[in-house]
């Protein structure tokens, strides 16, 4: 802000404060009101944007191709070599779901066979250490798990880790399983944090060890030289496999995980409603709130005018009060939400993707701030431009 | 030369489809330095007439000069900022903002001054100080009295050093004792520090105190002694 405005606007800041806090009940209340609404609004756009988080931590230039008609069938292993053969692609990789308990029913993660080095590659925004992914690549046996899980239950690199597969048997008929950890897995961006929360074991010895299924794998994760093309590789990959007995369906990583995302429901949307309502509310509490203060001050406007108060002055002080009022309530009620999301993740553990307040959540508190101050500020404020001085200190408002 | 020249000043307004003059062509010179005491019964116009000399409304007719200005034909924006530089206001209600203290009542026109804020506080201080207040700078307009409260008005209006004070029945709100302080603080400020005031009264014991006195009756000015 130019020092200029900044001095105005500090000059007339007692003036603006003591209208705000003219009625301190009624101030209070309103300011108690909006920021449980910004509250909400912090929390519930944390939950948002972490069931997102799969889409956001997408790359544009990963591909996922699974079988045709259902995520639940496997495909080939035979078919790594021939989609590596498409031009554009650079890499690719394959991963199964092992549908994983540990100890007991509740504590349940996911745990994917993957051919070591293939996937980390493909993952570069995944953080392990060098000598844990030489580790996990020469262990047959071998595990790495994401950060989270490790704090969660308080595993240590090297020791054993049982864990019982709900889907896949071993050559013994035995739904248990026994993994070496071997390294951790942890990434800086909360986004990718989430995608973390997993256990990868060796695709080799997954494959050699279990009952059936051998030589087939869930998925496989391609990544291309150029995401313009993302479309024509998948159709190229597909139309590769058609009319086989291994169909398979490519999409780009994003529509994938939105599309997966949205299987449990339409969030986002059902949270914009929510927030819809909240925010209608205020508007309409706020709105009324300031529409009476405005009225009630009339002859103190018009003063502010008879004193030498320009009508743009006098308006611009109407707006900034309801400004003030929702900047700073709305301003608090993120600043508590984002204050609970550490204690929150804590409580839910790996269970749930990690909550945070976004600079786009900021963002958008801060536009849902500017549109209800115009919202309930300008008509008191274009009210208040309008008052005649005359009329107003004869007592017809 | 006239500090304020009236010529043929005419104020009309409506009522419905009724059009009502209120001034019928008023001619007035208000010298530099006066006291002006403005009588007349109600609805003779006399508060349309302070009105217009003060810049809160603006004639129908005929033309208002002001310190060699032509305040009719100046905008609205304009009129603004000519008030704030030239005219100080006194009203029967004080119209203090309650929220504040005297101090910050008092310091409200220089907010629309460039003075730094230690200046604006130094002002307003000297001129509660001038009214008698100087001790009370804190207090917020319903821990005064009556009469504090329209002191604290007028330093509000002297704080600017206008050219011309406004005052519309100054002591229409208060008891005679208290009425007369505000009368002789008026007559001070008039006298010594010699500003231009402009009066309005119902009183005319109030009016005694003013230089001049001239009676407005159904729109038309007369001398005090009621002659046209």
């Amino acid at each position: 802000m130019p020092s200029g405005a900044r001095g105005l606007s500090v000059r007339y800041l007692p003036l603006l404060w003591a209208g705000l806090f003219r009625k301190k009940t009624r101030s209070i209340l309103t300011l108690l009101s909006v920021f449980v609404a910004f509250v909400l609004f912090g929390l519930l756009q944390a939950v948002t944007v972490a069931f997102e988080s799969g889409a956001d931590s997408a790359d544009a230039k990963r591909l996922l191709t699974t079988a045709r008609y259902s995520i639940i069938e496997l495909l080939p292993l035979s078919h790594l070599r021939q989609i590596e053969q498409v031009p554009g692609v650079i890499r690719v990789a394959h991963a199964e779901w092992f549908g994983a308990k540990y100890q007991n029913e509740s504590n349940a993660f996911p745990v994917f066979a993957v051919e070591p080095r293939r996937y980390l590659e493909m993952y570069p925004e995944f953080i392990i250490a060098a000598d844990q992914r030489e580790a996990f690549r020469r262990t047959r046996t071998g595990a790495v798990a994401g950060v989270r899980l490790v704090q969660r239950y308080g595993w240590k690199v090297g020791q054993k880790l049982p864990i019982s597969s709900e889907i896949h048997a071993k050559a013994d008929g035995r739904l248990s399983w026994e993994f070496d950890l071997v390294g951790t897995l942890d990434a800086d961006d909360p986004a990718t944090l989430a995608n973390t929360d997993v256990v990868l074991i060796n695709a080799a010895h997954f494959d050699e060890a279990r009952l059936l299924g051998k030589g087939r794998t869930g998925w496989y994760i391609v990544r291309i030289d150029d995401s313009s093309r993302a479309r024509a590789i998948s159709a190229e990959i597909d139309r590769r496999f058609l009319n086989s007995p291994d169909e398979t369906k490519t999409q780009p990583e994003k529509e994938f995980a939105v599309g997966f995302a949205k299987q449990i429901g339409d969030l986002g949307a059902l949270v914009t409603r929510i927030l819809a309502a909240v925010f209608f509310t205020i508007l309409i509490m706020t709105g009324n709130t300031l529409a009476q203060s405005v009225r009630e001050r009339i002859p103190e406007l018009a003063i502010l005018k008879t004193l030498g108060f320009s009508d743009g002055k006098v308006t611009g002080l109407v707006l900034a009060e309801a400004l003030v009022l929702l900047a700073l309530a709305g301003g608090l009620g993120m600043l508590v939400a984002a204050g609970m999301l550490p204690g929150l993740n804590h409580a839910i553990g790996s269970r749930f993707p990690p909550l945070h307040v976004t600079a786009g959540t900021w963002l958008g508190g801060a536009a849902i701030v500017v549109v209800l101050t115009l919202a309930v500020g300008l008509p008191p404020a274009l009210r208040a431009r309008r008052l005649r001085i005359v009329d107003a200190l004869a007592g017809h408002r | 030369m006239s500090l304020v020249e009236i010529r043929g000043v005419t104020k009309t307004y409506r009522r419905g489809r009724e059009r009502i003059e209120v001034l019928h062509g008023v001619d007035l010179d208000i010298p530099q330095g006066d006291f002006l005491a403005l009588m007349g019964p109600s609805g003779s116009g006399k508060t349309t007439l302070l009105n217009l000399i003060g810049g809160l409304d603006t004639p129908t007719g005929g033309q208002i000069v002001v310190d060699g200005r032509r305040i009719d034909q100046l905008s609205s924006r304009e009129l603004t900022a000519w008030r704030a530089a030239h005219v100080g206001f006194v009203f029967q209600f004080y119209n203090l903002m309650p929220v504040l203290s005297a101090l910050r009542n008092v310091e409200l026109p220089l907010l629309l001054t460039g003075l730094s804020a230690a200046e604006r506080r130094r002002r307003a201080g000297i001129a509660l100080t001038l009214v008698g207040l100087g001790d009370r700078a804190r207090h917020k307009p319903r821990e005064l009295s009556g009469g504090q409260e329209q002191r604290v008005a007028i330093a509000r209006a002297i704080v600017s050093d206008p050219t011309l004070l406004i005052c519309d029945e100054p002591t229409g709100d208060l008891d005679r004792a208290t009425a007369a302080e505000i009368l002789t603080l008026l007559q001070m400020l008039n006298r010594e520090h010699r500003k231009t005031i402009v009066m309005v009264t119902h009183d005319p014991k109030a009016a005694e105190i003013a230089r001049r006195r001239l009676l407005l009756d159904k729109g038309t000015l007369a001398d005090g002694d009621g002659r046209p």
